[in-house]
């Protein structure tokens, strides 16, 4: 068996969702090599060939991979997926984008999402936002299959894998890039973060999200927010945590003024201890918290802060 | 220029789903089902488009069971001109929808097709995606906002770090993402007439489509159960735990 790891990365550094796939990949078993198209994208095949367990870096340098448009990333990696008993990238915005374009190209099922390897052939994912965990055994030749990052640990970073370029070039021609915005922060970025302080509708207005934020330095923790507070204007949508949003699973997920809807525990369920304040005693989150208290999230926090 | 919109007919969002007892899947007996809300924002998507005079008409397909044809009339209610049903009771895989679209795409010849980013049941997706590919079409995935122009449209997407624009030649694919737009709701005139809008019935072996399933459900289990927790009175209280007992700050 041999696997082929699609790397996600920025053009400067690999994304560490990458490390998380080459663990599931490992789980396999067989030889890994990792794929990284992009523009200019050197220093990230040097990264990648620094993961533990790899075996080559394939490198596909070129205008065309710059923004890893789905058109040409697709049908880049499934010329090259003949080789491989199986294709594996994170379930990322960009490797659920352009990998079923890859699945379809080779006439496969796409298994997305998985959270656990069974055997080479069957895998276990989520399904209905996580309520219930489906058990799938494949039967295609080649096995296209994204990776949920928090539920497999990162690999190692201590590899000397070899490093090899391609020249083939693909381009649809049929899409380009215009413009791209990107959040800036300084905290860390959620789906990596230990712990992550996250707030609802219960905070009213974007500016009281400036008390979770204090409480997140304090911890040294990512700020989330549920689809309540990213619809009604408080923070941006790339901070929702949910079925939709990002799935995260820190050591310490705080869920402040959250009532904790289907769609929301889809996101955070699996964080290993859960607090949440609420006002209201009633609200679903209690029913997930290891720890919850009923309280007014505008007296708890800065109290929380403080005593921290 | 004419609008394909893919609907699907799933459980209702609010209902929280329970796992049969043999575990060979999820019970759907009695359940509420509905439209998937990814694809109500994909309807109106298209309506608007055609209240712009940028589509001249809207079809909906839909594939699966029979009662489909409920969230097609939904769709119909809401502004869409004709609908086609791709009737089977087999359970279809993403790749089996993408290619009774694409045959569906041939034969109408749509400028731009519109989808839900997933489906909120089996929470794939993937058929955008896989129809891109199966029919050369570029692709505008997890779409907040969609702009038309001359021979393109421009599409903003919802990406991990924020936002990107792409500009994809027609025709192409988007899929919608929740902050595309607000989906109206059906009014009961509309509903009335909905009922006499044409809705053509086909099989997959009328496409010529093999929708035998690639993958295997071994089982289908309930989620782990978290631990019950405790109530704390305090701050002081909470703070103490996270520190002694969780271990975490």
């Amino acid at each position: 068996m041999s696997i082929l790891v699609i790397a996600e990365h920025d053009n400067s550094a690999l994304k560490g969702a990458t490390l998380n796939t080459v663990t599931a990949a490992a789980q396999i078993g067989g030889e890994i090599d990792v794929l990284v198209a992009g523009e200019n994208c050197g220093a990230v095949a040097e990264e990648a060939a620094k993961i533990a367990g790899v075996n080559k870096v394939l490198v596909a340098d070129d205008a065309a991979y710059g923004h890893q448009l789905a058109e040409n990333l697709g049908q880049l990696v499934a010329d090259l997926a003949a080789g491989y008993s199986h294709v594996l990238a994170s379930a990322t915005t960009t490797g659920k984008n352009f990998m079923p374009r890859v699945a379809a190209l080779l006439d496969v099922a796409q298994i997305s999402d998985i959270v656990a390897v069974e055997s080479a052939d069957t895998f276990q994912r989520p399904i209905y936002a996580g309520n219930a965990i489906a058990t799938v055994r494949s039967g295609d030749a080649t096995k296209v299959i994204t990776v949920r990052a928090t539920a497999f640990d990162a690999a190692a970073t201590e590899g000397s894998a070899s490093v090899e370029s391609l020249d083939k070039v693909t381009d649809a021609g049929v899409s380009s890039f215009v413009k791209e915005e990107l959040a800036k922060s300084d905290r860390p970025e959620l789906t990596a973060a230990k712990v992550i302080v996250s707030g609802g509708r219960g905070m009213g207005n974007g500016e009281n999200f400036a008390l979770l934020e204090k409480l997140a330095d304090k911890l040294g923790a990512a700020v989330g927010a549920s689809r309540a507070a990213v619809d009604a204007g408080f923070v941006p949508n790339d901070m929702q945590v949910g079925q939709t949003g990002k799935i995260v699973a820190p050591e310490l997920y705080i869920a402040v003024g959250i009532s904790g809807a289907i769609q929301h525990l889809a996101g955070m369920k699996d964080s290993k201890y859960i607090v949440a304040i609420n006002k209201d005693e009633e609200a679903p989150i209690f029913q997930v918290a290891d720890y919850g208290l009923v309280a007014d999230l505008f007296e708890a926090v800065p109290e929380l802060e403080q005593k921290l | 220029m004419k609008v394909l919109v893919a609907v699907k007919r799933v459980v209702d969002y609010n209902v929280k789903v329970r796992v049969k007892g043999d575990q060979s899947g999820v019970d759907l007996a009695n359940v509420k089902m509905a439209m998937n809300p990814f694809c109500e924002i994909a309807v109106e998507e298209a309506v608007r488009l055609k209240e712009k005079g940028v589509a001249e008409e809207i079809v909906v397909v839909s594939m699966g069971p029979k009662a489909a044809q409920e969230q097609i009339r939904t769709a119909m209610a809401l502004g869409a001109d004709r609908g086609i049903l791709v009737e089977t009771d087999e359970e279809l895989e993403s790749l089996a929808v993408a290619k009774l679209l694409a045959k569906i795409v041939e034969e109408e010849q749509p400028g731009l097709v519109i989808l839900g980013k997933q489906a909120i049941d089996s929470d794939n997706n993937q058929t955008g995606q896989m129809l891109g590919a199966l029919t050369g079409m570029p692709q505008g995935t997890f779409a907040s906002e969609v702009s038309m122009g001359e021979g393109k449209v421009e599409v903003t997407r919802e990406i991990d770090g924020g936002l990107q624009t792409l500009s994809l030649n027609l025709p192409a694919i988007v899929t919608t993402d929740l902050r595309l737009n607000e989906p109206r709701y059906a009014s009961l005139p509309n509903i009335m007439k909905a009922k006499r809008k044409p809705l053509e019935t086909k099989t997959p072996a009328d496409l010529g489509v093999d929708v035998a399933p690639r993958l295997k459900v071994l089982n289908v289990a309930p989620p782990a159960e978290r631990q019950a927790g405790v109530m704390v009175s305090s701050v002081d209280e909470l703070v103490e735990k996270l520190k002694n007992e969780a271990k975490v700050v």
